[in-house]
């Protein structure tokens, strides 16, 4: 089945999300879709989708034009779409989530469940997918949801399957396992769409390239015989740095300490094992390491998001063992979350009231007792402007913002108070290039200003060309230690401790 | 992660507290429901008229209130020392009925009981309850909070009783589901077209009705009588079934409120838990834009479902009149709306849930009744709060936190 997009508008009040594109998608093909953050993608996708109706423009499907009014009709159609943020009713088991909306029923309008645990299973043994049909959504791991999502569309036969940023929340291993079942689609005859912000990745699997910046189609290719350089500037319209530009720095005194850190969850598990270490003024301490062994929970003793840990921590000369996440922020550590839906904004909140939530109490924010909105929805918006965080005002709702956008406003929020240590937990997720090179180069600015800086990231690549220092964590402990300011270690190394393997290190020291 | 330890952490503290109230009702029973030796309460388990009459049960008050007290005693200090989470609503639920029996005991003792008359009335008194428990959970489950119940249920007794008297019962009756299901038509437009805040929409429709009924019924039914004056449906005996001994007078000679209400819980929950629609349903409550990516018409859903709930609401509110007295009296309903969203929520949005905690009500509603002819010491005033305790207890203490469908209160927006 081919689909082609002949000059699709689409605007959300003054914003111009999709102007005048056009568009092919050939079945047995993956085409990839590259574009800045607030680019269009989404929407151009939701709009195939059926989601949302285009103010101007064709779709035709085979060469017959198509009108979708609701998603039921592009569903019907063979188009199927896994979402950016999934789309999946967390109480629901596996088999409910597939089958809503296409339910096998007997007489009286009865679920024929057992039918669909049948089809579940049979979907999943042929594109090598293994999820329990009776699990319940909530309980299970992004990559499994992601898997579900991928039966859902695969359950309504879909002959075009949309990929939304299908790789940011995914681990390396998973990358590979999502690569191969999109392998395994596209010699079924499937056409593939596949949206995403990291250039290797188009360059790994897509056949063909767009794509979009402002809302237009900025380049279109061969991504085999296109450059990682060339694609980025085709993104962000100037060419971009890939690797960090860094001058040594000045060392100074630790800015955070810890000491013998340990962690148990309600299950007396023992989730962080006896951590010590300390990061200096004019610094950047990574942390790798593989998702799951204990960065979340490090990252929420440090930041006083948890409570009932042992040991001893300091800012600086100061004791902030038993000090609250307010008191630690004041003190001057900052905290750019890992997830930024759950614990970096308020989706119902507007840009300006995003930026300020914590610190709307300072002199200079507020009169007496009331917050002066004049100085700050100023003070927003020149951090927006200083962040390039992209939107027409600092009113509209955080929700409006595309998901990088989001994430530079959360960024803007926490290096703009001038830190003396940052706490950055994958700074970039979901971010375009040239935004992360943003981030990045303000992250060693806040080193170079002579304060210091805790990156935890699963990507290897983010992890090294950025760290003054390298600390591995496995299964809650701190397994290696690597100096990355003169001799380089090889990735293979620290990919050995990542895993577990302890010999590497003791060579090392 | 967080979350659950906090929990975890509320479980250790609720079975203590859980034990701590065992041991007070111990305490309680032990000192202040003390029955001389020699009183004997007596409860009658027929009626005179029975085909297979029961004899009385006779109980001798002293023993059985010491050895009620060692018991509540010791589930409760098993309870404090150790009980784990499943034992906890057990345990309670134990406790409560035995400090229920011997709390009969010390109010009936060398008096005489109707214990099937008062089982009876608890199912009789539960029905509205029930019923609005079950509207409430219909519009919830679509993700739409329905503070109307009270004033839909007004409505209904309303229709029943002006409708009634004009056409006759199932006129009445037909007449308040159609009046239900409209003001469910107009909280629907009200929070889902018009996304007004669902509690405010549900408030202005209670003070609407409660308004309206009010007025006419000082201003008309004063003056016309014949307009307040529905004939009332009488108890249809189940042939066989009605003759078992208290099971019988209590489910199967009851009027066709009592039937309609069992009924609607049972098809409710069939379609609720196991129907293509009732997935579709709850889907649009929990994650409605999900629901939406797969092609369901969420705007439709959410109507469908409130106007469903309202006509449920208004079928309950005719029980008010028709089922009972066949006349409306302002503001009869007297708050059994707000027990029946609490019964819901008691009942985790769930329709047997939400029946079993309208029994429970309907109990403290009915033993209240005969308490008031028991003669006991405690002034009527204080037992008419009953139910309403009853309330408070049940949804604060017990239950904890129950989660409600994920999208609830949520307008939907597409763009
Ligand atoms: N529902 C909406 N209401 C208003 N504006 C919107 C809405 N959805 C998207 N936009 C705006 O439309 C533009 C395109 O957004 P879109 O989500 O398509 O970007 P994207 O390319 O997917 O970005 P990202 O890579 O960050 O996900 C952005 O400027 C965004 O702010
Ligand atoms: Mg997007």
């Amino acid at each position: 089945m081919d689909i082609e997009l002949k000059g699709i508008t689409k605007r959300f009040g003054s914003v111009i999300a999709n102007d005048q594109i056009n568009l092919q998608i050939k079945a047995g093909e993956v085409l990839g879709l590259l574009g800045e953050n607030g680019a269009g993608k989404s929407t151009l996708m939701n709009i195939l989708s059926g989601l949302y109706a285009p103010d101007e423009g064709k779709l035709l499907i085979d060469g017959i034009e198509v009108n979708f009014r609701g998603p039921g009709d592009s569903i019907s159609a063979g188009i199927g779409m896994v979402h950016q943020h999934f789309m999946l009713v967390p109480i629901f088991s596996v088999a409910e989530n597939v089958i809503l909306g296409v339910e096998p029923v007997k007489t009286a309008d009865y679920l024929d469940l057992s039918k669909a645990r049948t089809l579940v299973n049979k979907i999943s043994s042929e594109y090598g997918l293994s999820v329990p049909p009776d699990a319940i959504i909530e309980d299970l791991p992004v990559g499994i949801q992601q898997k579900v999502e991928i039966i859902k569309v695969l359950f309504r036969e879909a002959n075009v399957i949309i990929f939304d940023e299908p790789t940011a929340v995914l681990t390396p291993s998973e990358v590979e396992d999502f690569f191969s079942i999109v392998r395994a689609l596209k010699a079924s005859g499937k056409a593939i769409v596949f949206i995403t912000h990291k250039l290797h990745e188009i360059k790994e699997i897509a056949d063909r390239v767009t794509v979009l910046r402002h809302g237009r189609i900025t380049g279109e290719g061969n991504p085999k015989r296109l450059t990682k350089e060339k694609l980025a500037e085709m993104m962000v319209g100037r060419q971009v740095a890939f690797t960090v530009n860094k001058i040594k720095s000045k060392i100074g005194q630790p800015v955070l300490k810890l000491k013998n850190i340990e962690l148990h969850t309600k299950d007396n598990e023992r989730v962080l094992k006896n951590i010590n270490f300390s990061i200096k003024a004019g610094e950047i301490v990574g942390i790798a390491g593989i998702q799951g062994n204990g960065q979340t929970e490090l990252i929420e003793v440090i930041t006083g998001l948890r409570k009932n840990y042992t040991g001893e921590m300091f800012l600086g000369e100061l004791d902030i063992t038993r000090a609250n996440a307010r008191q630690r922020h004041v003190a001057g550590m900052a905290h750019i979350p890992e997830d930024r839906h759950k614990f970096g904004m308020v989706e119902n909140f507007s840009i300006t009231e995003n930026i300020i939530i914590n610190n709307y109490y300072e002199k200079r924010l507020s009169d007496f007792i009331t917050i002066n909105w004049i100085k700050a929805r100023s003070a927003a918006a020149l951090l927006c402007e200083e962040f390039d965080v992209r939107t027409p005002s600092v009113d509209l709702n955080g929700k409006s913002l595309s998901g990088g956008n989001q994430q530079k406003m959360v960024v803007a929020r926490e290096l703009g108070r001038k830190p003396k240590i940052v706490i950055a937990a994958q700074p970039t997720r979901g971010v375009d290039v040239g935004s992360i090179e943003y981030i990045h180069s303000r992250l060693v600015q806040s080193r170079d200003d002579g304060n210091g800086v805790l990156l935890i990231s699963s990507e290897l690549d983010e992890i090294i060309s950025l760290s003054d220092r390298i600390l591995v964590m496995y299964d809650g402990s701190i397994v290696a230690e690597f100096d990355n300011t003169d001799a380089k270690p090889k990735r293979n190394q620290i990919g050995l401790a990542m895993a577990g393997s302890t010999e590497e290190i003791y060579n090392e020291h | 992660m967080r979350i659950s330890d906090i929990f975890n952490l509320k479980k250790i503290n609720r079975s203590q507290t859980s034990g701590i109230i065992l041991l007070i009702l111990s305490a309680l029973v032990l000192f202040f429901l003390n029955v001389p030796d020699g009183s004997y309460a007596t409860f009658k388990l027929s009626r005179p008229n029975d085909a297979l009459p029961l004899k009385d049960l006779v109980l001798s008050g002293g023993p059985f209130n010491t050895v009620a007290s060692m018991i509540l005693a010791f589930i409760g200090v098993r309870q404090f020392l150790k009980g784990g989470g499943r034992w906890i609503a057990l345990s309670l639920g134990f406790g409560f009925l035995i400090t229920i029996a011997a709390f009969l005991v010390w109010a009936t003792a060398d008096k005489s009981l109707n214990l099937t008359g008062m089982l009876q009335a608890t199912v009789v008194r539960a029905v509205p309850i029930a019923l609005g428990a079950l509207a409430g959970l219909l519009s919830e489950r679509v993700a739409v909070i329905n503070i109307a119940i009270e004033g839909m249920l007004l409505a209904g007794a309303f229709t029943g009783a002006l409708a009634g008297s004009l056409f006759g019962g199932w006129g009445g009756m037909i007449s308040a589901i159609i009046i239900g299901g409209s003001f469910g038509f107009i909280l629907a437009t009200l929070v889902i077209t018009f996304r007004m805040d669902q509690i405010i929409a549900g408030v202005v429709i209670n003070l609407l009705v409660l308004g309206l009924t009010s007025y006419v019924s000082s201003q008309v039914f004063s003056e016309y009588r014949n307009l307040n004056n529905a004939p009332v449906f009488r108890a249809i005996k189940i042939p066989v079934l009605s003759d078992i001994p208290i099971i019988g007078p209590v489910i199967f000679s009851q009027n066709i409120f009592v039937y309609g209400a069992l009924i609607l819980v049972a098809i409710t929950t069939y379609y609720l838990f196991y129907t293509r629609n009732g997935l579709r349903a709850r889907a649009v409550g929990e994650h409605p834009k999900a629901a939406d990516t797969l092609g369901i018409n969420v705007i439709r859903t959410r109507y469908f479902h409130v106007v469903l709930a309202g006509a449920v609401a208004g079928f309950g509110g005719a029980w008010f009149t028709l089922g009972s007295v066949g006349r409306f009296d302002e503001g009869m309903t007297g708050g059994r709306g707000f027990i029946g969203l609490a019964a819901m929520i008691f009942g985790r949005w769930h329709p047997v849930g939400a029946l079993s905690a309208a029994l429970v009500f309907g109990f403290a509603d009915s033993l209240q009744q005969k308490l008031a002819l028991l003669n006991t010491p405690i002034p009527s005033e204080f037992l008419a709060m009953a139910p309403y305790l009853a309330t408070i207890v049940v949804v604060a203490g017990i239950i904890g936190h129950a989660r409600p469908p994920g999208a609830i209160g949520k307008p939907y927006q597409k763009e």
